[in-house]
């Protein structure tokens, strides 16, 4: 019924092992905007001022309500437009970057809010100076329950980096369809992919859940 | 609410026996829910008031007014005589801005119901941090400062640990020389016993005992323990209604109530105990 | 072109591919639900070959991507002898994937039920199965919906997908169109708001009314 050819998958699994390069690449860069542009975004919301907080918000809900690939594809085609041509590259590195930054400015908006409004006060009434509160009192222990969501989203963009394969971006869905349409082959190359994405995923899933443990024990919070 | 006459009220408070802490008819409602009524209160230096009464009363809005936890929507505070919760501008008092709070807060300390002890820095670190980081203090002179007081606390030998391997009664010592590491002139203390279990009690209040003693501090306490309040108190103020409904010595509030609510109020605590 | 002429002229293949879109997400969300129940339980069931196969099932779902399941279901998948149809196979993909996601939060809000109520239904003598349907399950529900909210606009997200095997949708046409007008923020960009719309104004609300109606029912409101 099944033929899996053994001395095809040793002849494309290097091509494959190569594109996993750029599809981690590809998720760090956009693991890295997202981080700090989440930060931004939270912390956008706690300002005073009443107009800023609402729209910021708003465009967190719609980009969080709207499918990604379509978001790839606005980036991508709407540029050109306008006359800015972006690559592929830098097209799908700013959509993914600011898809995730939407989620994880609502992770760390949870962390913020879960630090009880004892701790403010008590940073008030020693009369700590707002830099002194937020980053001493009020980050360390924002972090801890934040780093959940940050670990399960750095997985999730991992996840994602195959949406950039429809605009050109060479990584390893890519690729494996690339291998697809040249041999007309499809289970060695789906199903390696398939593999090589548990491989990493199910033990960064681990290492985070450890790495989440060990902070919290190392802030005394454990 | 917001626009209440304060222009009657003085810049400062100057003269003989200016109070430690004076509200002049400070006022505070959330929406149409009024908590403080044009309250009169003035606790002079190194008295010991204790405010009493039934919950949503508006006790401890008055302690977190004092300490710029609330704003306030008329009225003044003075602390040492100089406004607090306002500041002149060409002659007039103007809601204070952040600079002139921070200034008039460095003179008043407070300690919380649930603690606030910092989850993430040792019991050092907790009494350290102000010192350090808004006195200006060196960490040498921060750190003998410190354990001087976690000692004064009866705490000297949990200084390492982190308040989550500290049982309620030690945090909260470790919280009160928190706040007394700032020095400050006035001490707030916040029904600091309420979250207590019953055998720890006793650690808390005796370390507070101490204080009256040994200390020249001005204190202002919200308690639910009539008995503590009675051996420890300069004054008693009984809160009914966002008002001071009667105020007196421990002997004369207690032993001898005037008003109908004081005296239901305090055999209704009574039954209770 | 104008927006209302670009409107006019292709309204008609955008509501259709809305149409297949929201055809797509509700045989999905259908799909998922079952699959979340029947992987939830397995989950916890004493018989660890049981657990097993559904611990492998979450796994494999939750640890790769929904496209390179989709691609493997419909690519991979005849070789095995079982040939989907595009539009099935789109559901099909959608609704394993997210039923792995939905397992967890069934697992974690039947583990939340208190300790006692289970206590309570034994004490009464019930059967397992009677406990669970009676007793836990109906409050477990409560407990994981909002959660369901959430996992449901991750699903409508994830039928955007299937445009990628040529299934008709609101993503597909507008592809399409885009491909051979260029007109790419009015394409793409009516594209988010009508996903917007059905994630925001249709899928929210519901589950609040579905949250409200569940909670009348139990008595809680």
């Amino acid at each position: 019924m099944l033929d899996w050819r053994w001395d095809f998958t040793w002849e494309i699994l290097p091509r494959l092992l190569a594109a996993t390069g750029n599809t981690l690449l590809a998720a760090g860069i956009g693991y890295a905007i997202a981080v700090v542009l989440g930060l931004v975004l939270a912390l956008a919301q706690r300002t005073p001022f009443k107009p800023l907080t609402i729209a910021v918000r708003e465009s967190v809900e719609f980009i969080r309500s709207t499918p990604l690939v379509l978001q790839i594809f606005f980036v991508f085609y709407v540029g050109p437009q306008f006359g800015i041509r972006l690559s592929p590259w830098t097209a799908g590195m700013i959509a993914i970057g600011l898809h995730y930054a939407a989620y994880l400015s609502e992770v760390y908006r949870g962390g913020l809010e879960s630090v009880p409004k004892g701790q403010w006060e008590a940073a008030k009434s020693l009369n700590l100076s707002m830099s002194r509160t937020y980053f001493r009192v009020i980050l360390p222990q924002a972090l801890p329950p934040s780093l959940a969501g940050m670990g399960n989203y750095l997985v999730g963009i991992f996840k994602d980096t195959p949406m950039l394969s429809v605009i050109g971006v060479a990584e390893l869905m890519h690729t494996a369809n690339a291998i697809g349409s040249e041999t007309y082959r499809f289970l060695e190359p789906f199903t390696l992919v398939g593999i090589i994405f548990l491989l990493i995923s199910l033990p960064t899933a681990a290492l985070i859940r450890l790495f989440e443990a060990w902070t919290r024990r190392k802030l005394g919070l454990g | 609410m917001e626009k209440a006459d304060i222009s009657g009220l003085p810049l400062r408070l100057e003269g003989d026996n200016v109070p430690m802490v004076s509200f002049k008819k400070v006022t505070k409602a959330y929406g149409d829910l009024v908590v403080l009524d044009a309250l009169d209160l003035d606790v002079g230096q190194g008295e010991m008031v204790t405010i009493i009464g039934p919950s949503g009363s508006g006790k401890t809005t008055v302690l977190r007014m004092l300490m710029t936890l609330e704003t306030i929507n008329g009225g003044v505070i003075y602390v040492d005589g100089e406004p607090l919760t306002h500041m002149e501008r060409g002659g007039k008092l103007v809601r204070a801005d952040n600079r002139h709070l921070r200034k008039i807060r460095s003179k008043i300390g407070m300690c919380f119901q649930h603690f606030n002890l910092f989850p993430h820095m040792t019991a050092l670190e907790n009494c350290m941090e102000g010192p350090v980081h808004v006195l200006g203090l060196s960490r040498k002179e921060a750190q003998e400062r410190s354990e001087e007081l976690l000692a004064l606390v009866g705490m000297a030998d949990k200084r390492n640990q982190h308040p989550s391997r500290l049982s309620g009664g030690q945090q909260q010592r470790v919280a009160i020389a928190r706040a007394l590491a700032m020095r400050p002139k006035v001490m707030l203390f916040d029904e600091v016993t309420s979250a207590l279990d019953p055998e720890v009690i006793g650690e808390v209040t005796n370390v507070i005992r101490q204080l009256v003693g040994e200390h020249n501090l001005t204190m202002l306490m919200v308690t639910h323990q009539m008995g503590f309040a009675k051996d420890i108190s300069d004054r008693v103020c009984f809160f009914f209604g966002g008002r001071i409904e009667e105020q007196g010595t421990p002997e004369e509030l207690f032993g001898n109530p005037q008003k109908e609510r004081t005296q239901q109020f305090l055999s209704a605590v009574k039954e209770a105990t | 072109m104008s927006y209302l002429e670009f409107l006019s002229q292709y309204g008609d293949r955008i509501v259709s591919g809305t149409l297949i879109t929201v055809a797509l997400t509700v045989l999905a969300a259908l799909l998922a639900m079952a699959i979340a129940l029947a992987a939830g339980l397995m989950r916890m069931a004493r018989n660890p070959a049981v657990r097993g196969v559904a611990t492998v099932y979450i796994e494999i779902f939750r640890g790769t991507s929904l496209l390179v399941q989709l691609y493997w279901i419909f690519f991979v998948l005849p070789l095995f002898g079982i040939s989907l149809e595009k539009f099935t196979a789109g559901f099909v993909a959608v609704g394993m994937n997210l039923g792995a996601y939905g397992a967890e939060l069934v697992r974690g809000a039947i583990q939340s039920v208190p300790r006692g109520q289970w206590e309570a239904a034994l004490a009464l003598n019930m059967s397992p199965a009677k406990r669970m349907r009676r007793v836990i399950l109906p409050q477990a529900i409560l407990i994981m919906l909002p959660s369901w909210g959430n996992l449901l606009i991750e699903l409508l997200k994830g039928t955007a997908l299937v445009a990628l095997i040529s299934v008709t949708d609101l993503m597909f046409q507008v592809k399409q169109i885009n491909g051979t007008t260029f007109m790419s923020a009015e394409a793409f960009g009516t594209a988010l708001i009508i996903y917007y719309v059905l994630a925001r104004f249709m899928i929210t609300p519901f589950m609040r009314w579905l949250e409200g109606f569940m909670m009348r029912k139990m008595g809680r409101a």
